[in-house]
């Protein structure tokens, strides 16, 4: 009878601050890579892959009458940065279909937390996790040759791509998972980001595509996210190549954090 | 004794070498048909992949020696999408052998009166029809939207031997993992391995255009050696030459891939009996 008269204030006097319960969450995914280090491999591996054979692949493109910037890396390297930043996503995506295959997530939903900060523990481990990755490409880039002819600013809309995209992935991967509710479906994830990231200004500035991709590549919002990200490196930082990234990450945190909440809403019986 | 044997001396339980290995390609088949996760990325993604960079990247065709006047960048990307997708069938298919022997299948092929060799040759036996079907695929979806072979038929048949060889050997390296791990997850942990070893080739782009160290390995890869062979029967014209170049790189990734493969098995078998 204690029990049931103190329960509303109980629950009340006991909820787990926010903060301090994403920092414990995001705690748990650390501990998780220090238990198996081999996990870290591809988050090693693949920036490295990634800068080198893109820009060692296609550097001939920078002969085409019209690109944008004669060094390969400086229209690389944040392609590729944005490509290792998701995977970020990817990772997240597989930690929660693994704690919803295991059961550990529903035990978390019934902890005395806010239901959002779940997600946004996500969310944020994605983006630190991005670090990492991020860091690798530009020493590799920088290594290269790699040239910053809008100065430091032009690393800042770099990182505000890369934590978005991140960021944009991580919901786009929990949205999946809250709906399938299995590990197997990371690769449905990882194929949505591929798809995304190649229907883009990638490889090639819109003005030299031809064919049907500028029309998909106009309408897809990592075109913008990307141009965001090389605001500094084709150029010198231009407004117009910055604020419609800057729409387009805030455009798409919306439509895709709706994604998330809508499927963690879903789990509810 | 005469009911316990047939005219050619092959017990009556047992059938023919031939036929065990047919039956367990066609179970492969069957099986591969009904997972679509496992064919689906390996038909979708190097067509995603040629539709993408042939729009892309068409106007390198302009830059002087990349490729024969008349001819397009859709055609220089066709033998890619081949290798890709052959790549990712091959591994997957020899991975299903980890999965048999996760499922516990492999123990119960091992226990029946099944020929030792019928087990890998059946396996493979089933990548290399999905091989040949995706080189065969590719060449037709394609086609409409000019993807056209210079070397004609003979071409075409370049193009479907070296998928079914570069599919054997492939699947023969998978086949040896999935024997020495017993995990399919470990053996489609090779996949980026050979992906990565396709990027630094001529697969994606002309290596006239690459430079320093780069273009030195992708010079000296031997898929840039293949992939050059069956360009040259889509972008000029049917080339005995160049199609002893591919087959023969084929030939040499079997040769490497079955050793591996066979000594692998073996391996399982001793374990298992």
């Amino acid at each position: 009878m204690t029990a049931t008269t103190a329960r509303p204030s109980t629950v009340v006097a006991s909820r787990v601050p926010a903060l301090p319960m994403m920092g414990l969450l995001m705690r748990r995914s650390l501990t998780a890579i220090r238990r198996i280090p081999a996990a870290l491999i591809p988050v090693v591996v693949m920036p490295i892959f990634f800068t080198v054979a893109f820009s060692g692949t296609f550097r001939g493109l920078t002969q085409l009458p019209g690109y944008p910037t004669d060094n390969i890396y400086n229209w690389m390297v944040p392609y590729a940065c944005l490509q290792t930043a998701s995977f970020g996503a990817l990772a997240t995506a597989f930690g929660l279909g693994r704690d919803l295959e295991g059961g550990f997530y529903d035990r978390l939903l019934l902890s005395p937390a806010a239901r959002w900060v779940v997600p946004a523990s996500g969310v944020l481990w994605a983006m630190v996790r991005a670090l990492l990755p991020i860091g690798i490409t530009l020493t590799i880039g920088v290594a290269g040759g790699m040239d910053f002819p809008g100065g430091a600013e032009a690393v800042l809309w770099l990182m505000v791509a890369a934590f978005g995209i991140a960021g944009l992935g991580a919901l786009w991967g929990l949205g999946v998972m809250y709906r399938l509710r299995r590990q197997s479906a990371g690769g449905l994830v990882q194929i949505g980001l591929f798809v995304v990231m190649f229907l883009s200004v990638g490889t090639v500035p819109l003005e030299l595509q031809e064919g049907w991709l500028p029309h998909v590549a106009r309408l897809n919002p990592l075109t913008y996210i990307l141009d965001l990200s090389r605001a500094g490196f084709v150029g010198t930082n231009a407004w117009a190549d910055i604020w419609p990234g800057l729409v387009a990450l805030a455009g798409s945190a919306v439509l895709l954090g709706w994604w998330a909440m809508s499927g963690l809403r879903s789990l509810d019986p | 004794m005469a009911a316990v044997t047939v005219a050619g001396g092959v017990p009556a339980g047992r059938p023919h070498l031939l036929r065990q290995a047919g039956a367990l390609s066609w179970r492969a088949v069957v099986r591969l048909a009904r997972q679509p996760q496992a064919w689906v990325p390996a038909t979708v993604f190097p067509l995603l992949l040629v539709a993408v960079n042939s729009s892309a990247m068409s106007r390198v065709t302009s830059i002087p020696g990349v490729v024969p006047p008349g001819t397009t960048f859709l055609m220089f990307l066709l033998p890619a999408a081949i290798v890709q997708g052959v790549m990712f069938g091959a591994i997957n298919g020899g991975a299903e052998l980890a999965t048999d022997i996760q499922t516990g299948f492999f123990d119960r092929l091992v226990s029946s009166p099944v020929s030792r060799p019928a087990i890998l040759v059946g396996r493979l036996g089933g990548a290399m029809a999905f091989g040949a079907l995706q080189a065969v695929f590719f060449q037709v979806v394609l086609w409409p939207f000019g993807a056209d072979v210079e070397g004609g038929l003979a071409g075409r048949l370049v193009l479907v031997v070296v998928a079914v060889l570069l599919s054997l050997g492939l699947g023969a390296v998978a086949a040896g993992l999935s024997a020495r791990t017993g995990q399919a997850e470990a053996v489609q942990g090779f996949f980026p391995l050979v992906f990565i070893l396709l990027f630094l080739s001529s697969a994606f782009f002309p290596t006239q255009l690459m430079s320093g160290w780069y273009k030195a390995v992708a010079d000296h890869n031997p898929l840039t050696w293949m992939i050059d062979g069956m360009r040259e029967q889509v972008l000029v014209g049917f080339s005995a030459s160049a199609a002893a170049t591919s087959i023969g790189v084929c030939l040499a990734i079997c040769a490497v891939g079955l050793l591996f493969a066979v000594s692998q098995v073996q391996r399982r078998l001793r374990v298992a009996s």
